[in-house]
């Protein structure tokens, strides 16, 4: 069922909590929302599943306008972020809360039940109330009850925000495969910049209220609208630099440690203007010393995360810049060491308002091609 | 938890005995009265060595009240039943009433709400003598005086207020989020209401229904002025002891004892849904 939210607007008292949101979502997609706390994302969620009702704007779901329809109506399910469930019922009659309301058959619902509680392993837990149940309990019970009446739009509000880590880690690889099964259009809000990456088709990026940027995770990560965005995606966060891009023949460079780093040839209107560089600390790699453009560094700290080893160097300029490598592979040996920045992979954002600039000419030959 | 210490368990048991001691001995020494006679109830100094007898609770059923010079007849049970009757129904239509509206105070916050609920409540401010005289005299004009409806409707100003103002604290506290996920698993309005919003202010409903019944139980004033002699509860009845003849201390012990026994059983009762309490533990902070 498709979703659709054009210029919705929500205000609490005097305070704007979302300002003209316009979303789209095919039938069958997740869209992840993803944003700081306070940017709005569980007020949409609200807006969607009809509990409030917007200041401005249109909601649609299944090209339907659902002004004045009551949340009962709209075919929707929810998991909250903090469960919600129903304290004087036990995890069964929780789960069954849709199905009896289609009224369902007593055989009907109890098969459907079992099939959910299999699924996601609360088999053992069904006749337990809510505040009998762990957290991973209760987070399973919650996204059961949500999906048990089947519904067209499934709305998760972080669910696995209050679970603990292995939990969480399961549920990642699980929960995209058990929505897919659904077939429902999905509205997925998380913080965690990996779920938004390992559950979106596409990623909306909310922040105080206002869509930042929406795109397939690719999109997002490669070419971020804002250095926020550039900074809440990816881990460790990208480096960024002051840098002034110069003018050098028909290319633009900008220095960093006085070593000129070519850039794109499309970025010739920021010459002389005051930017940003993004480099992910992916796009450095260490280098023998007699390298061309090699910038020379001091390493301070060197730590594994995963399946990558970071490292925290120094430039002579005393400029803090973060490197990773596939662990395993060969590194510094401690002291100094140089690095080269992959041109390729770098971002140039204006520094005043933050926005990516884009290569002119890129966008020329992107669309010949 | 920490083990006590025994000095800390003694000094407890003591402390709890004494209140015990100072809260039920009125109330037992009320109850060895009503065994007893006029005569063993007045001696000087007052003993717990006396021959017991029921005739007190045999004259109040009944309705005899048999004095040294005549004999009188009593209502006792009659006023009994008409406590029951007149606490038991208020309470309902209080409960009726009061709790659709605390749901509407707590949760559909619509314009002059606060002023409606606290209008409600200063009804419980002004003093009830000051608004009976004027009530009378509608009460006579309309034709509701010396009625059980006229009376019901009286008694509301004890109860609503009350049910009204506890109830409405309880609701509040229903985490709106639960609500809101039974709706949109596809529940109505008045079904959220029904197996959501209700189940969970249980223990305040009953709470709240408790003390109404307690209030309207013990009410004096209303009953006294405004019904006649066959529609007065027990506290209005219990006048009737105090005769010409003398004060029948013993009759009026075993009318207390009756007419609390009521009120104690059901708080023996509805004990149990008082200390159950909200339980949600299925919303974290």
């Amino acid at each position: 069922m498709s979703l659709k939210l054009a210029g919705i607007t929500k205000a609490f008292k005097k305070e704007i909590v979302l300002q003209d949101v316009s979303l789209d979502v095919e039938t069958g997609k997740t869209l992840v929302l993803f944003g700081p706390s306070g940017a709005g994302k569980t007020v949409l969620l609200r807006l969607i599943a009809g509990v409030i009702e917007p200041d401005a704007g249109t909601i649609q779901i299944a090209g339907r306008d659902m002004e004045g329809v009551e949340p009962e109506d709209r075919d929707v399910g929810m998991a909250f972020q903090n469960f919600a469930l129903f304290p004087h019922m036990s995890a069964e009659d929780n789960i069954a809360s849709p199905l009896t309301a289609q009224r369902q058959s007593q055989s009907e619902i109890k098969s459907g039940i079992q099939a959910l509680a299999k699924l996601l392993k609360i088999e053992h837990v069904l006749g337990h109330k809510p505040k009998e149940l762990s957290n991973g309990q209760k987070q399973r019970t919650a996204l059961a009850r949500a999906l048990a009446g089947k519904p067209g739009s499934l709305l998760l509000d972080d669910p696995l925000r209050n679970v603990d880590a292995k939990l969480r880690f399961e549920m990642r690889l699980e929960l995209p495969r058990l929505l897919k099964d659904q077939n429902a259009t999905v509205i997925y809000v998380t913080q965690d910049y990996k779920e938004a990456m390992a559950f979106g088709d596409q990623i909306a990026v909310i922040h105080e209220g206002q869509v930042q940027q929406i795109g397939t995770p690719e999109e997002i990560y490669l070419t971020p609208a804002t250095t926020e965005i550039a900074r809440l995606f990816g881990d460790p966060v990208i480096n960024l630099m002051d840098v002034a891009p110069e003018a050098r023949g028909r290319m633009v460079s900008v220095s960093v440690s006085d070593q000129p780093i070519m850039l794109d040839p499309g970025y010739a209107e920021m010459v002389g203007q005051e930017c940003v560089l993004g480099v992910r600390p992916e796009a450095f790699r260490f280098v023998e010393p007699n390298s061309p453009s090699a910038i020379p560094v001091q390493v301070e700290t060197e730590a594994p995360l995963n399946e990558k080893t970071v490292t925290l160097v120094l430039t002579a300029g005393g400029r803090e810049v973060m490197v990773t490598r596939p662990s395993g592979t060969p590194g510094p040996n401690g002291g100094t060491a140089h690095i080269t920045i992959d041109s390729a992979a770098t971002l140039l954002f204006d520094r005043a308002s933050g926005r990516l600039c884009v290569p002119k000419a890129t966008i020329a030959g992107e669309a010949i091609a | 938890m920490q083990q006590k210490s025994t000095l800390e368990q003694i000094l407890r048991g003591v402390a709890l005995a004494c209140v015990i001691f100072f809260f039920m001995f009125p109330i037992f020494w009320i109850l060895l009265m009503s065994f007893q006679t006029n005569e063993t109830i007045l001696r000087v100094p007052p003993s717990m060595v006396f021959e017991p007898t029921l005739t007190n609770y045999r004259s109040l059923i009944s309705g005899t009240l048999e004095g040294s010079t005549a004999t009188l007849e009593i209502k006792f049970m009659g006023n009994l039943w008409n406590s029951l009757f007149l606490s038991v129904t208020s309470v309902t239509v209080g409960l009726i009433l009061g709790v659709p509206a605390a749901y509407a105070f707590a949760k559909l916050k619509f314009r002059g709400s606060e002023d409606i609920a606290f209008t409600l409540l200063s009804f419980r401010f002004a003093p009830p003598l000051l608004v009976l005289l004027p009530l009378t005299i509608y009460f006579q004009q309309l034709g509701l005086a010396d009625t059980y409806f006229g009376l019901i409707w009286v008694y509301q100003l004890i109860v609503l207020p009350l049910i009204l103002w506890i109830v409405r604290g309880y609701f509040e506290d229903i985490p709106s989020d639960i609500e809101y996920a039974y709706r949109i698993a596809g529940h109505g309005f008045w079904t959220t209401f029904r197996k959501i919003a209700l189940p969970l202010a249980g223990p305040g409903i009953a709470a709240a229904g408790l003390l109404a019944f307690i209030f309207a139980w013990n009410n004096f004033i209303f009953a006294l002025v405004l019904a006649s002699a066959d529609k007065q509860p027990v506290t209005v009845g219990a006048l009737a002891f105090i005769t010409a003849a003398g004060i029948n201390y013993g009759q009026i012990a075993a009318g207390i004892m009756l007419s609390i026994a009521p009120t104690f059983a059901l708080a023996l009762y509805a004990q149990r849904y008082l200390v159950e309490g909200l339980s949600l533990g299925a919303v974290k902070g």
